[in-house]
């Protein structure tokens, strides 16, 4: 009976160690865009709008990826999530007049995004969330606020140079994501894992050959192990970040473009991107051009 | 419904593959575990202690953990399983992905398995063994063609329920790098955000077809084996 116990013990141990191993990345101090909150920006709001609704009430939930270093990302010990897209938030919120500490941040993975907005379990969605004309069925999407595009991340003695390498190959990204999708396309045999950090250490672990995702999230990773790891290859997807919101409050597209219009202008745009993604890079790329609003 | 009809290929390839997973690791938990089994009613002691920790072991532990642990932390201390993609018949072979599946569903799968063959043999009276160990047969003669074949009749339901919770935990893998139909679901859901309501409903039924036929072969056994039996 106290051999059993011990046995069980130990096994739990084991498995308990070997989670612990996948959670410890990128919880560096990062600083935030610095950012004037209009106080009395409810009033500017027309009555009846969904931002006049949150900039009343004071707190918006806005929901960012949690595994994303440098886009979104959030350590097991950390209180808020780091990263572009969390600070593109803070930007979006001060202009409702809502300071960062009012923001109640939650985790969206790529499956969820639509229905959490169609549930309004969240306001916004600003979570590597590319557009496209399915999505824009359902959500409504503003942006893009940045265009980047897929990528590899292999091992840093890898032969792969380019996504011509990968014909036959596996490799991973996060399970029915459209990277994986892409993958296929190109000929490499594609495996699904629900993590993006599951997927590097399947990557370090050399049980696949390559790792696809937006070359702005594996350059976070890579940054995080240059002596591992090292990301390839011409982007060959283009993928544009857009800003999801309910489709039944259109009239917060007008709202968000305008806002990041003046982020573009006045410089937060650009120090909250050299504050995170641009950390590894030398300028911040010039700020895309916005989609009209429908 | 487009989504289904128009992807019809990845639909049935998932499910292809879900098959594919019950059938493998549910042919290798039926073995194992009736040789769990065996050991754990068996005269051996160390052997029936081993079983009964292996049990306690695996059905107390959540399958995602042993998952966890088969498919990334077996990779991290370098046991990958990659040599089985080196066996192949003729140009097909199978993945060191699909292996590392089968084996994490084998490993919890055939603790159940273990449990359901040890009520079958203790559903056949005693006598019945000791008649046959005063006849003069060893354990193993014993076990094949007195008691397991009494068991067996026995352990139908139980089985076939060990089974169908076997399908279903197949979804599982579809979080390591498995495009079974799970997976599938998540990937037609990505491609078409506005018919997700469909395309739940369709892998619904997928997985309740592949349950249903496992269940009417169980019947058909459970009928046969009556009609035997008389």
């Amino acid at each position: 009976m106290r051999l059993r116990r011990t046995m069980a013990t130990m096994t739990g141990l084991v498995l308990a160690a070997s989670l612990a191993a996948c959670g410890d990345a990128g919880s560096d101090e990062e600083e935030s865009v610095d950012v004037d909150v209009n106080s009395d920006a409810a009033e500017s709001f027309e009555e009846g709008t969904r931002m006049r609704e949150l900039a009343d009430q004071g707190t918006i939930k806005i929901g960012v990826k949690f595994d994303q270093p440098g886009i979104g990302y959030k350590g097991a010990t950390d209180e808020v999530p780091t990263g572009f897209d969390p600070q593109v938030g803070t930007i979006l919120a001060a202009s409702l007049g809502i300071a960062a500490d009012d923001i109640e941040w939650v985790e969206t993975i790529s499956a969820n995004r639509e229905s959490f907005l169609e549930s309004g379990e969240v306001d916004l969605v600003i979570a590597s969330y590319s557009i496209t004309d399915a999505r824009r069925e359902v959500v409504g999407q503003a942006g893009p606020y940045y265009v980047t595009g897929q990528q590899l991340l292999v091992p840093a003695d890898s032969d792969i140079a380019g996504v011509e390498d990968v014909q036959g190959q596996e490799v991973c990204s996060v399970t029915g994501s459209t990277s994986l999708d892409n993958a296929q396309a190109e000929g490499a045999v594609p495996r699904g894992f629900d993590t993006y950090s599951e997927c590097v250490d399947q990557v370090r672990d050399g049980t696949v050959a390559a790792m696809t995702t937006d070359g702005a999230i594996l350059l976070g990773y890579a940054a995080e192990d240059p002596d591992n790891l090292k990301v390839v290859g011409d982007p060959f997807s283009e993928e544009r970040y857009g800003i999801g919101y309910s489709i039944d409050a259109p009239e917060m597209c007008g709202w968000i473009n305008e806002t990041l219009e003046e982020s573009f202008d006045d410089g937060t745009w650009e120090e909250a991107f050299n504050n995170t993604l641009g950390v590894s890079l030398d300028e911040a790329p010039e700020p895309p051009a916005l989609d009209p609003c429908a | 419904m487009e989504a289904v009809l128009s992807d019809y290929d990845l639909y049935l390839k998932g499910f292809a593959l879900t098959v594919g997973l019950v059938l493998v690791s549910g042919v290798a938990s039926l073995v194992f575990g009736a040789l769990l089994a065996a050991a754990r009613v068996g005269p051996i002691w160390v052997l029936s202690k081993a079983a009964s920790l292996y049990v306690t072991i695996f059905r107390n532990t959540p399958l995602l953990m042993v998952f966890i642990f088969v498919a990334i932390a077996m990779p991290r201390i370098g046991i990958t399983f990659k040599f089985v993609e080196e066996i192949a018949v003729g140009d097909w072979s199978i993945s060191a992905f699909f292996f590392r599946a089968c084996v994490a569903l084998t490993l919890y799968t055939s603790a159940f398995v273990c449990e359901a063959f040890r009520s079958g043999i203790n559903a056949v009276p005693l006598g019945q063994a000791e008649a046959a160990r005063a006849l003069g047969l060893t354990f193993t003669q014993n076990m094949t063609n007195v008691v397991m074949p009494q068991a067996l009749r026995a352990v139908v339901p139980p089985l076939t329920s060990v089974i169908i919770a076997l399908t279903k935990n197949t979804s599982v893998a579809a979080a390591f790098g498995i495009a079974e139909a799970t997976s599938a679901m998540r990937t037609l859901g990505n491609r078409y955000g506005d018919q997700v309501v469909e395309i739940f409903f369709f892998i619904a039924i997928g997985y309740i077809v592949v349950v249903e036929l496992l269940a009417l072969g169980s019947y058909a056994l459970e009928r046969r084996w009556k009609v035997a039996s008389r």
